[in-house]
């Protein structure tokens, strides 16, 4: 069966794919429609990968978390098991797994190679086809093992989806800590899962709005460091931060363009309105994309760069415009009750995610790029920031509760079903999900 | 209740507590930033001094939700804020523009900065030197009022004239 290999970073080397000899049937392959209203979640088997210790265990319950809290999948209780895998190599007891209604199976082995890096292979079986799906190895530092956990959760999830996965992602958010009246924020970085959080920021300047590069590690964000709030770019791997530019005024809402390129902001004019402009990053020149007396910011950018999205109170409260990336067209395309803000530019291109306010309530929800099938996912006392997943399925955002506390981070799938807590060590706002890692 | 008998000497209190009032929840709404809050009361502000300005003029005004149009209890504080600077020429000025929390982030940070620059151009207006006004937004991320209800929010919607050098 033909199987692609993803691109592989240097510290994950080296995947080959593993063939299992045997002769099976053609038949149907499980799968699951993501497009189906309502998805029953995918009964499936991860056992324990083999290894000496425990990181085998370790990676096959990262994998599990990460299926089990897409929503599409449902891992079976490993005390229902009644096959005890022992050797990934010869193809399981079909029946053992069927009887469970297992009806995908992954089993996996973790060993340590002479230069002391991890290997890990796995294989995917459609245990009702009695065929192997996907078998793979990877081979990393150990340091790296969730990361290995992440890819391997992405190649089951993309099997059986035939959707590109997201785990093998990291969210960069604002980390909140201290009394809502003097709140100190950081600029912090994490596995999509929470884990391996670290802080970029050290909390000395407010900082606000982190956005990630589509195209290197890096973060643009604004920050009142200048004592003015205007819009930094972050290396997240040196930590190295510089000011985008000198503007003779305040700038903020910073977002990449799809190329990486350009960065799309706001610039607030001295009459105390603010335009869109756009920066490029190599000749730092700026080119206006809007003049209107009003508000106009949080822009964004459609993934073929050939549009923006933006909010504006020209019309006399805040909704959701759509224009060309060189601020021609300007169109209005949120005509609910209530005011829209914060639009992001689905990375598929096909809907726009906002923040809607109507009824003292804030929801986060979708539309078309033409404003037609407005959705509300969730609704509350405040929702806001929506960010999505590269794969176009979920969106993460923040919520807060009314009162002294502070916000938290959950993600949402686009049936609006599937809502999770993204755990975080503090309050946490501002999240923005990375690329797909390679 | 002790607070309130300090803080009734400053006018925009006055009209805070008024519009509270009206709103038929005046009672237990603390004032933060208050002259109170900092252990003064108007009789022992030295004349020229920050303090006489937060406690004796009125250091901020409020704005309708959504608005930065400056409404008539705030002309009051402005034109009382005008003469006073106009007195103690020394002092540079920043005017802070501020948004509640029921609003999204970046749109509340251009919200606050319309606040900030209809605050000082009415100061402008009224003889300041523009020279000497900057402005600044914090959006909603200096609230001074943490609550869950309208009243209180309506303290968080605010412009701030905050002085720095020397007065005199």
């Amino acid at each position: 069966m033909p199987h692609f290999l993803k691109p592989l970073v240097a510290m994950i080397a080296g995947a080959a794919a593993l063939a299992v000899a045997m002769v099976v049937p053609a038949q149907a392959l499980v799968e699951i429609d993501v497009n189906k209203g309502v998805i029953e979640p995918l009964p499936i088997a991860i056992t324990d990968f083999i290894s000496g210790n425990g990181i085998g265990t370790q990676i096959s319950d990262v994998v599990a978390a990460d299926l089990a809290r897409s929503g599409l999948f449902k891992p079976i209780e490993k005390g229902a098991f009644v096959e005890k895998i022992s050797n990934p190599d010869v193809a399981p007891r079909f029946a053992d797994w069927k009887v469970i209604n297992a009806q995908a199976l992954v089993i996996g082995r973790v060993s340590r190679e002479a230069d002391g890096r991890l290997r890990a292979e796995f294989r995917l079986w459609d245990t009702f086809a009695e065929q192997q799906l996907v078998g793979e190895q990877y081979f990393a530092n150990e340091n790296n093992w969730r990361r290995i956990a992440h890819i391997i959760a992405d190649a089951i999830y993309e099997r059986l989806t035939g959707e590109k996965g997201y785990f093998d992602t990291r969210v960069v958010f604002v980390d909140e800590s201290g009394p809502k009246d003097k709140r100190i924020k950081r600029l912090a970085i994490m596995d999509q899962d929470g884990a391996n959080v670290r802080y970029l920021t050290r909390g000395d300047d407010l900082v606000l709005t982190p956005r990630f590069s589509p195209t290197r590690q890096e973060v643009t964000y604004m920050s009142y460091a200048s004592g003015k709030p205007s819009i930094y770019l972050l290396q997240i791997e040196t930590g190295q931060r510089e000011p985008i530019g000198e503007f003779p005024g305040m700038t903020f809402a910073p977002r990449f363009s799809p190329d990486g390129q350009r960065v799309v902001l706001s610039f607030g004019r001295n009459d105390g309105n603010s335009n869109i402009y756009a920066m490029d990053l190599r000749s730092r020149n700026t080119q206006r994309l809007t003049e209107s007396n009003a508000i106009d910011t949080s822009p964004s950018y459609s993934p073929d760069g050939t549009q923006i999205t933006f909010t504006s109170d020209r019309a006399g409260r805040a909704q959701i415009y759509v224009m060309g990336a060189d601020g021609s067209n300007a169109k209005r395309i949120s005509f609910g009750e209530g005011t829209y803000s914060t639009p992001v530019w689905s990375p598929r291109g096909d809907l726009i995610a906002f923040t809607k306010q109507s009824g003292g309530e804030f929801s986060i929800g979708v539309m078309r790029p033409d404003g037609s099938g407005e959705r509300i996912l969730t609704t509350g006392f405040l929702n806001e920031g929506p960010t999505w997943a590269p794969n176009g399925r979920v969106i993460m955002f923040f919520r807060e509760q009314a009162g002294a506390a502070g916000p938290k981070l959950y993600s949402i799938d686009l049936t609006g079903r599937n809502e999770q807590h993204i755990p975080t060590p503090s309050f946490a706002s501002d999240p923005a999900w990375s690329p797909l890692l390679d | 209740m002790i607070r309130f008998e300090g803080l009734a000497r400053n006018p925009a209190v006055i009209a805070l507590v008024a519009g509270l009032a009206l709103a038929g929840c005046a009672s237990k709404k603390t004032i933060p930033n208050s002259a109170a809050d900092i252990g003064l009361s108007a009789n022992n502000a030295v004349p020229g001094s920050s303090q006489d300005f937060t406690v004796n003029v009125g250091d901020r005004i409020f704005f309708d939700t959504d608005s930065s149009v400056i409404r008539a209890d705030a002309q009051q504080t402005l034109a009382r804020q005008a003469q006073w600077l106009g007195q103690y020429p020394n002092y540079a000025i920043t005017i802070e523009g501020h948004a509640d929390e029921r609003g999204t982030r970046e749109y509340n940070i251009a919200l606050g900065a319309r606040r900030a620059a209809a605050t000082r151009d009415y100061l402008a207006s009224l003889g300041v030197n523009a020279g000497r006004l900057r402005t600044i937004s914090y959006g909603k991320e200096r609230p001074v009022a943490v609550c869950d209800d309208i009243s209180c929010w309506s303290q968080n919607r605010r412009a701030v004239t905050v002085l720095s050098g020397a007065g005199s």
